[in-house]
């Protein structure tokens, strides 16, 4: 199981800033190991923040984002209190989803 | 967003060759650093040591919530701004990983060499408890001026084992720390090396460790920077918790005294 | 070897007349011994052989990082110079073009690395030398045009050969490596690293 994320959630103004740190391998399938076998590619894949249930950030992910991923965007709107949660899958269709709450 | 990140560091090695003078390409490195420290995967290190801490485990199923690190049995904030240092309890000086061990064989119950038997991590399927607690306990320094204490004839004499361990020449290639860390402003190709025998040296580095090492993905310890400079030194392998390992780290966090904590960091 | 053991006196009498508190230092002295003892374990390549001193390197470290007195240092100049084993066949100079190589290279040596692997001399980690390769260290002096501010005398040849084989030899206490004395590089390997500083057509020398 992957480790939980960090998520840090704060508004300003009208618009709320989410920064995230995910815990992935992020394997891109082009790496050998020491034996020469390819590392088969582990990725997440899929990412979708919502506010309040309702989907702020939804993104496709591939090989490029690196290892143990930062992702930092903005939206109109939350308050605080409100309910911020993060759900990723990645190509194994392992899935992970935290929460927190706008400070 | 990482791939932000990646463009940063991609810039940077982009306009290296254009610039001749040194002191541009060490500026673009700089910036490359600054752009990582929103973020720092650290934390996630951070955050699993702290669960480790509080989680009842061993043979004897507690938590590590009674260890004593130096300040009292459980009191982690400060703690490590005065490590090394005499334990009584085990009649040694200890750097912080060994304490960490001393409490889970003498708390949780485990075998040392279970405790011990993964001090550094690589990747996903070996991730290390030693370096997540050590993340956790050194985060809860951050801040806090560096006072390593000299009180005890054992910690003195660690320290003075430390320098000359610092000036210890050997191996096929005659290196000792000192080779690359006593003077100001040096670099090995365009890495920048700390002079380690200054104040202001000592303190700079010693301070920015435990680090997330961008390059290989892992956050690292103190004495994982020890263990891999003596790789490159071409000695053999630093024994994990050892007296060598413990008088090095006692004769350099006692030169950084003064200087606030800023760790765990992030570096290349 | 004689003027080994006699450079071992030399160290005992310098850490003997020159320290009041020679029973601190030499109780701090069997200590660091013991933990260096207690604190290796062999890895690959590298055996706990690798931690006995030869005397160059005790009175090195005895020095911690001035230079050593001067007796004491012309003793290991005139030790170090004395292993120097300079080309049966005469030739100085091999190829600049893996000379390049063998100065870029970074591996050999380590535990980590493969014992079949390559070995470098890894000149770019402390010194300039091409003007094209920006990434390179500081620690020692920038050798770019080496051969042109020096030229390529019989004489110039042999120091430079000498100085890579046994750098003691010629700076008592130097950062630098004992290439040929340590069995770092090969005799051709030097060839060609000498190349590299004094060949007119090496990329060092434009």
């Amino acid at each position: 199981m992957a480790d939980p994320m960090k998520i840090r959630a704060t508004t300003l103004g009208d618009s709320t800033e989410v920064k995230v740190l995910m815990s992935h391998e992020m394997e891109t399938g082009q790496r050998k190991d020491a034996q020469g076998q390819t590392i088969p590619a582990w990725f997440i894949q899929n990412v979708i923040v919502t506010w309040n249930g309702r989907t702020v950030l939804s993104a496709q992910w591939g090989t490029a984002v690196s290892k143990n991923p930062f992702l930092s965007f903005k939206f109109k709107g939350g308050a605080k209190g409100d309910r911020i949660a993060i759900s990723w899958m990645d190509n194994r269709g392992d899935k992970r989803t935290d929460e927190t709450v706008i400070a | 967003m990482k791939a932000v990140r990646a463009a940063v560091a991609l810039v940077a090695l982009a306009i290296a060759p254009s610039l001749l003078a040194q002191g541009s390409t060490a500026d673009e490195i700089a910036k490359y650093r600054a752009a990582l420290q929103d973020g720092n995967p650290a934390e996630l290190w951070e955050g699993r040591g702290e669960a480790l801490w509080k989680q009842q485990r061993g043979p004897k199923n507690v938590s590590l919530e009674r260890c004593d690190l130096g300040l009292g049995a459980g009191v982690v904030k400060g703690a490590y701004a005065q490590l090394p240092r005499y334990f009584a309890d085990a009649d040694r000086v200890m750097d912080l990983e060994t304490r960490l061990v001393w409490c889970m064989v003498t708390l949780q119950g485990y075998t040392e060499a279970d405790a011990k038997k993964n001090p550094f991590g690589n990747g996903n399927d070996r991730k290390s408890d030693l370096e997540a607690l050590t993340a956790y306990v050194t985060s809860e320094s951050r801040g806090v001026k560096m006072n390593v204490p000299m009180r005890h004839a054992k910690e003195a004499e660690a320290y003075r084992v430390g320098e000359k361990l610092f000036y210890f020449r050997g191996g096929t290639h005659d290196f000792a720390c000192a080779t690359c860390h006593s003077e100001e402003g040096k670099r090995i190709r365009l890495q920048d090396l700390p002079d380690l025998t200054t104040a202001q040296g000592a303190q700079k580095a010693y301070t920015t460790w435990p680090a997330y090492r961008v390059s290989q993905g892992e956050l690292r310890t103190f004495e994982w920077r020890l263990y891999d400079c003596f790789r490159q030194q071409r000695f053999p392998e630093l024994v994990f918790g050892s007296d060598a390992a413990i008088a090095l780290t006692m004769f350099l966090a006692r030169n950084a005294n003064g200087a606030p904590f800023d760790a765990p960091a992030i570096k290349r | 070897m004689r003027p080994y053991a006699r450079l071992g006196l030399l160290v005992v009498a310098a850490i003997v007349g020159g320290c009041a508190t020679a029973l601190d230092e030499s109780e701090t002295a069997a200590k660091t011994a013991a933990a260096l003892k207690a604190s290796f374990r062999p890895a690959g390549q590298a055996g706990l052989d690798r931690l006995e001193q030869d005397e160059t390197q005790r009175a090195c470290s005895l020095a911690a990082g001035k230079a050593p007195p001067k007796d004491v240092a012309a003793m290991i100049e005139q030790t170090n110079l004395a292993t120097i084993r300079y080309p049966a066949d005469g030739k100085l100079l091999g190829d600049w073009k893996n000379g390049e190589r063998i100065a870029q290279e970074g591996r050999g040596k380590q535990f980590s690395d493969d014992p079949k692997g390559p070995v470098g001399a890894n000149c770019y980690a402390c010194h300039q030398l091409s003007k094209g390769e920006l990434s390179f260290g500081t620690i020692g002096p920038s050798l770019y045009q080496y051969g042109k501010l020096r030229g390529n005398s019989v004489d110039v040849q042999r120091y430079t050969f000498g100085k890579i084989y046994n750098s003691e030899a010629f700076t008592a206490c130097t950062n630098m490596p004992r290439f040929g004395h340590k069995g770092i590089l090969s005799e051709q390997q030097i060839k060609d690293v000498a190349a590299l500083l004094l060949d007119p057509a090496s990329p060092v020398n434009q």
